[in-house]
């Protein structure tokens, strides 16, 4: 099981260095809970004009307020997971050496992903939830075992998270500066996944497509799960399948990739 | 040379003021003219930059419009009204954000050290780190904000008096005015701060979410932070509500509407002494 320990411990590194920015943590802390007051206040004024919008009463969509503000650095939403590192060791050359090292490429940086995603779930996103649920009347399961069903949720979101971004990053192989598909897909991902607006109130023929891409396994899954929105296992299904195809679809660009490399300079 | 020469030089003079005001406006004006000569070498990126830069504040309104496909009002403002703040706030932001947003990476500039080539350079600080980086791809924002607030016109029902029509361009420069004042002391806070300037998008960004939606959205305490401790409010709500002939939630007088303009001016000065202060406690890293 030794590439197992080596994985665990290049999560933990992720872990680990993140958690060392203490001040940058505590500053998003307070970004993140400023931000969702003001969506708490334009959410209950929606629900008070129209009770039951998307199936949710106004306390479930001021929980949902809450998750958006802790998933959003966790699951890298609105950019800066480590794709951009990536991004970057590509456009210098240095992603060489990451691919002489005697581990997968695809699964150091997830690892040092998942690392990252649970510091920030743990650092970033639990004082801002813990606040709203203090200050706002919000609905939250009695039982262990949605929340246990939740967590699980969060860990297959982490997963589709990261095979979206990898996908982003590797691009920078063939264009060399990635900022603006990084750019693009961060937009994209910030509509689709339901940070501004929860997916089951987007109307129509646009509310079924949002519902069925990957970026709805991310806050809209996990958050139907939690308030007992949606079933557990049609959803970790949904979710499941996203990330096999997303991952697998990364291995196939990956073995693309770093078949053309060419490493400038020597 | 200079040596022999100097007996005869008058003794330098502190400059006044004005002088000084001057000589900041030039600087920021060259080193802006910099920065947009060295984006337009690479006209495709700062063409996609920029549509980028439209289709990311387009998505906040994209929302707001999603949320009127199933509700007639928000906190009492139809469509046309909440665009209406929409415009203004995203307009008065935009144009702040344009001119001096780059100021957010001055905790950069404090933690790598590269913050003492700008000290020692004949220019004032303030006008250096405002125009570093300009990024004319940030008139994507003021252009979608323009937009919708001229959507907005077309479509509310307003009582074009003179003073309501005078108010308008007053209300774009003094909320600009006013933003510009966050970012500086947003900047001055990162001497302190470093690692936390994250906390300045709560107040710039944030600030300018908030205002999007109308006040009667908010809880009155919120609205009373945001007119008597922070004044944003002065940037749309208390002079958009005159124009709108809507009540504001407090209850002020109606001159109040007139005075974003004296608003502006004095969190510019607050500003300033704040961002004094910080340039002051100021020490370099060493590196």
């Amino acid at each position: 099981m030794g590439a197992g320990r080596l994985y665990a411990a290049v999560a933990t590194g992720g872990f680990r260095r993140y958690a060392t920015y203490r001040a940058a943590t505590a500053a998003g802390v307070f970004t993140n809970t400023v931000f969702g007051l003001i969506l708490v206040y334009t959410y209950r004024a929606l629900w008070d004009e129209k009770p039951h919008l998307g199936g949710y009463d106004q306390a479930q969509a001021v929980t949902y307020v809450w998750l958006g503000q802790a998933f959003l650095s966790t699951l890298a939403i609105g950019g800066g997971g480590v794709e951009d590192e990536l991004m970057e060791r590509i456009r210098t050359g240095d992603v060489a050496i990451d691919l002489y090292r005697p581990a997968d490429l695809q699964l150091w940086w997830l690892a040092a992903d998942l690392g990252r995603a649970f510091f920030q779930l743990l650092g970033r996103g639990l004082v801002p939830f813990v606040f709203g649920a203090l200050c706002f009347p919000v609905y939250l399961p009695a039982d262990a075992g949605t929340w246990v069903a939740f967590l699980a949720a969060v860990v297959l979101a982490m997963l589709v998270g990261f095979g979206i971004r990898y996908l982003v990053a590797l691009s920078a192989f063939w264009l060399l500066d990635g900022a603006g598909v990084a750019q693009m897909a961060w937009l994209l991902g910030f509509f689709c996944s339901g940070m501004l607006l929860p997916l089951n109130v987007f109307p129509g023929a646009l509310g079924d497509v949002v519902r069925v891409l990957p970026w709805s396994s991310l806050l809209q899954a996990p958050a139907d799960i939690l308030l007992g929105h949606a079933d557990p296992l049609p959803t970790y299904l949904f979710q499941a399948a996203w990330a096999v195809a997303l991952l697998g679809a990364g291995r196939l660009v990956q073995s693309a990739a770093t078949r053309r490399v060419v490493v400038q300079g020597g | 040379m200079a040596e022999s020469h100097a007996p005869r030089q008058a003794p330098r003079q502190v400059p006044g003021p004005a002088r000084r005001l001057a000589e900041g406006v030039r600087a920021y004006r060259l080193i802006a003219g910099m920065w947009v000569r060295s984006t337009m070498a690479y006209r495709a990126s700062f063409a996609m930059t920029t549509f980028g830069n439209f289709a990311a504040t387009f998505l906040d309104f994209v929302a707001i419009m999603l949320m009127f496909s199933r509700v007639d009002a928000l906190g009492g403002y139809p469509l046309p009204e909440v665009a209406f703040l929409y415009g203004l706030s995203a307009t008065s932001f935009g144009l702040a954000d344009l001119v001096i947003g780059s100021m957010d990476r001055l905790g950069r500039r404090v933690r790598d050290g590269t913050l003492d080539t700008l000290l020692v350079r004949p220019a004032p600080v303030l006008a250096q780190v405002a125009a570093d980086r300009f990024a004319l791809r940030r008139l994507g924002r003021v252009t979608q904000g323009a937009l919708v607030l001229g959507w907005s016109l077309t479509r509310v029902d307003i009582d074009w008096t003179a003073d309501r029509l005078l108010l308008m361009p007053v209300m774009v420069v003094s909320g600009c005015g006013i933003f510009c004042a966050v970012f500086v002391a947003g900047a001055a806070f990162q001497f302190v701060a470093q690692d936390a300037s994250e906390v300045q998008n709560a107040f710039t960004y944030g600030g300018t979410t908030l205002l999007q939606y109308p006040p009667t959205v908010f809880a009155k305490e919120l609205v009373r932070g945001v007119t008597f401790v922070l004044p944003l409010a002065f940037v749309n709500w208390l002079p958009a509500t005159y124009v709108l002939g809507r009540p504001y939630p407090l209850g002020l007088p109606e001159w109040t509407a007139f005075t974003p303009p004296l608003v502006a001016v004095a969190c510019g000065a607050l500003a300033g002494l704040a961002w004094r202060a910080g340039l002051r406690s100021y020490r370099s890293t060493g590196s």
